[in-house]
């Protein structure tokens, strides 16, 4: 245990580096990158915090973690206890501890940024969740007596885990229905092993199995059960849908049926979901990047992980190919910071016109146009308007198409009394998440378009509040 | 843990095609004419996509019929009744259009009779005359004639090498049907690509409407991945989601040809490790049999 140092003392200690996989060794493994902290480094991190009387952090964060009085316990070294507070708002801390776009939400809200760096949140979430999780002590929070109401939820990635979690601590019995054979969405299927290990991500879903809930894999709703379904022959009272946006965006452009042209769902599925990272032990294939060129185009966190992950199955060349500069890049600073320390090479103000192939119909090359910034544009970043004359073509052998997803449509079509909006997504309210059909909810990425891990999980908590109300009151 | 799924009877329909009535009653009522399957056998193996062809409701199963070509077909083709298949998923797909035409000619090659012949049924039910054409390299290879036979109200019977039925390639017999005056409303062609494709080809001059349905390589089968995308008439589609039946007349064959190689070293690689020693793959494809046998947890409630 260490005592709380006077404020001067604390903002003189600096902000403690997280431990990283030496870069050159970890471009080629699918180990993680991020070490965690050790006991040490965590106790000091913990004394920077300024204990804050109204903590701006705990507002900056889309689920409300009280991060002061988890901080609080570390110090004091009760890391269980840590735990246990950190789990009384967030159900997967583990993965949020690694995945949160933290500098954005409570360390860009936290006061020490202001003036010196803000405290490593995210890090010393994660050291929590990880030493809880080694002791094997999983501080489970305390279930309510049964409510005696079924609850359905369609899709486990993290807004439907999160709501899961939520409304099995109110008693309500919570069933999770997956389309794929494993449980965790995006969180299995997406985010590559190296910045979040599956193992984590089942445990937490053990842990959540161990509260009570159900989950059944291989179940698409819309197909093999549709949502009326649910409700008129396997009797749930409520149903929460949680697909996620999991359409994949092709660029439309000549060249895109090319073999060796992926989508980032595609190539990051049989990377994560399928393992195809490791062929001695599973047998779906991925295209053999040893030696060759590989380029990504986009700029956000998948088309990092895209890149990382293609240069870990050992592409000679990895390219980002983005069309505007590295200042607009949606991708998390840490993300573009890790990919340059491993040799991604960023091809940033070009877009691609064309994909180029040979008579066998396979990827040959890809044809590119600079691009330079002009005017902003309404989302306020500064518009690419492309070089006339500039264009050329780059060889390469694979390329994956990561510009974003849209809204899946499976469950949408066969519920056509529920409302959508223009692109397909769900229509919910914004401070309930009700649809306008009776006892459906809906939130995270089919409500609001592609975002973030917490944003979802803070959607999933909404739900959760509102389908209890709805389940106490059966006022709709 | 993972709830399996039983395999209640299996046979082989020839040598290297075998039959499978699995245990999914939530699919077996669902499905419809025309949708299909994703299947993985155990826990390192790969999702492939498998034609549902019948049902039974009441029993609540499904029968697939699997060709064993490659790995996983192979190793799928080795379970018995008593075994149990690790995941089944669906019924996915859109079903296929089923409606009076008048007269109908439904054209199977190989294992594509078994993705044809529910079809067929269906057909047959809606109240069209059905011709059926089915086609095999020889007679070993050619299933279902029985079944094939009882749904249609003509039946030929067509291999490469004359060794049963007529002599000649399903094609031919159509180009026969069309030079005899027959009026046809409506065909659907399952097999091989390049018999497809030949298909299309013939009935396109006569403006016959033609349905192919497509096999393109897939993961998920939900519309997630783009795998399986095909281009109809210059649009890029989704077999899993969008198809897997197309307008044969608009379907850009020689893509489909292209990118379903994409993997062909790997998967002969694949298939050559499982031949010389396939011990670790059944004891797998078993030990998921055993988890059944002694589950950890109670069956599903629902």
């Amino acid at each position: 245990m260490v005592d709380k140092l006077p404020p001067k003392q604390r903002t003189k200690i600096p902000r403690q580096a997280m431990p990283e996989q030496d870069a050159c060794q970890r471009a080629h493994n699918f180990e993680e990158v991020n070490l965690g902290l050790t006991e040490a480094i965590a106790q000091r991190e913990s004394q920077r915090c300024l204990t804050c009387a109204d903590p701006k952090c705990t507002h900056g964060c889309p689920v409300g973690v009280q991060i002061r009085e988890v901080v609080d316990l570390v110090r004091e070294g009760e890391y269980l206890s840590a735990a246990a507070k950190l789990r009384e708002d967030n159900v997967l801390p583990a993965v949020t501890g690694r995945v949160c776009p933290q500098e954005n939400q409570c360390e860009g809200a936290c006061v020490l940024a202001r003036r010196f760096n803000s405290l490593a949140i995210g890090h010393i979430e994660r050291f929590v969740a990880d030493y809880e999780r080694q002791t094997g002590q999983v501080g489970l929070p305390e279930r309510a007596l049964l409510t005696g109401k079924k609850v359905a939820i369609v899709g486990s990635g993290p807004a439907g885990l999160s709501c899961a979690g939520d409304l099995s601590l109110k008693g309500h019995e919570v069933t999770v229905f997956e389309a794929l054979h494993e449980i965790g969405g995006v969180l299995i299927y997406g985010i590559p092993e190296f910045r979040l290990p599956k193992e984590i991500v089942r445990q937490e879903v053990e842990n959540m199995r161990a509260m009570g809930i159900d989950f059944q894999t291989n179940v698409v709703i819309g197909k093999t059960v549709t949502i009326d379904e649910l409700f008129n022959e396997e009797g749930y009272d409520a149903v929460f849908i949680a697909t996620g946006a999991g359409l994949p965006k092709f660029m439309n452009i000549p060249g895109e049926q090319l073999a060796g042209v992926y989508s980032a769902n595609e190539f990051l599925t049989r990377v994560n979901l399928m393992k195809a990272y490791d062929p001695d032990q599973y047998d779906s294939p991925i295209y053999d990047c040893r030696g060759r060129n590989v380029a990504i185009v986009g700029g956000g966190n998948t088309a990092m992980d895209s890149v990382r992950s293609a240069l870990r199955l050992g592409a000679k060349n990895a390219y980002i190919i983005y069309r505007r500069s590295e200042e607009e890049m949606p991708a998390r600073g840490e993300e573009v910071h890790h990919a340059k320390d491993e040799g991604v090479q960023f091809m940033n103000l070009h877009n691609p016109l064309e994909f180029v192939g040979n008579e066998e119909g396979n990827l040959t090359g890809v044809k590119l146009v600079k691009m330079e910034l002009g005017e902003a544009d309404e989302s306020g970043r500064r518009r690419p308007v492309p070089i006339e004359g500039s264009e050329f073509v780059m060889p390469i052998d694979m390329a994956v198409v990561a510009i974003g997803t849209g809204a899946n449509p499976l469950v949408q079509s066969t519920t056509p009394d529920m409302a959508t909006n223009k692109w397909g997504y769900i229509v919910a309210d914004e401070e309930t998440l009700r649809t306008n059909k009776r006892g459906v909810f809906a939130g995270g990425d089919i409500v609001s378009g592609a975002a973030t891990v917490i944003l979802a999980m803070g959607a999933g908590r909404v739900a959760a509040r509102s389908m209890h109300e709805y389940l106490e009151t059966g006022q709709w | 843990m993972p709830a399996m799924f039983p395999i209640k009877e299996s046979r082989f329909l020839s040598g290297d095609v075998k039959l499978f009535r699995v245990e999914a009653p939530r699919i077996a009522r669902k499905r419809q004419a025309g949708q299909f399957v994703i299947v993985r056998i155990h826990e390192h193996g790969e999702r492939i996509p498998l034609t549902i062809a019948d049902s039974d409701v009441e029993q609540g199963t499904i029968t697939i019929i699997v060709q064993g070509v490659g790995k996983t077909t192979r190793l799928l083709n080795q379970l018995e009744a008593g075994d149990s298949i690790l995941d089944v998923v669906g019924p996915l797909g859109e079903p296929s259009e089923i409606k009076a035409f008048g007269t109908v000619v439904v054209i199977g090659g190989g294992v594509g009779t078994a993705i044809a012949y529910p079809t067929a049924v269906a057909m047959k039910q809606a109240g069209n005359h059905v011709i059926t054409i089915v086609g095999a390299r020889n007679q070993s290879l050619l299933i279902l004639e029985e079944e094939v036979r009882a749904t249609s109200d003509e039946l030929y019977l067509m291999t490469d090498d004359g060794s049963y039925g007529e002599h000649g390639f399903v094609t031919q017999k159509l180009q026969a049907l069309i030079d005899q005056g027959r009026t046809i409303d409506h065909v659907l062609a399952i097999g091989p690509i390049p018999m497809m494709r030949a298909v299309a080809e013939v009935t396109r001059p006569h403006q016959i409407p033609t349905i192919v349905s497509l096999n393109p390589i897939m993961v998920d089968g939900t519309g997630m991945c783009g795998g399986c995308r095909v281009y109809v008439g210059k649009e890029c589609k989704f077999a899993c989601v969008d198809g897997p039946e197309f307008d044969a007349h608009q379907v850009d064959f020689t893509n489909l040809i292209q990118r379903n190689k994409m993997y062909r070293d790997r998967e002969q690689e694949s298939l050559e490790a499982f031949e010389a020693d396939p011990t670790d793959d059944l004891e797998e494809a078993h030990h998921c049999h055993m988890e059944q046998k002694f589950p950890e947890v109670g069956p599903r409630t629902v």
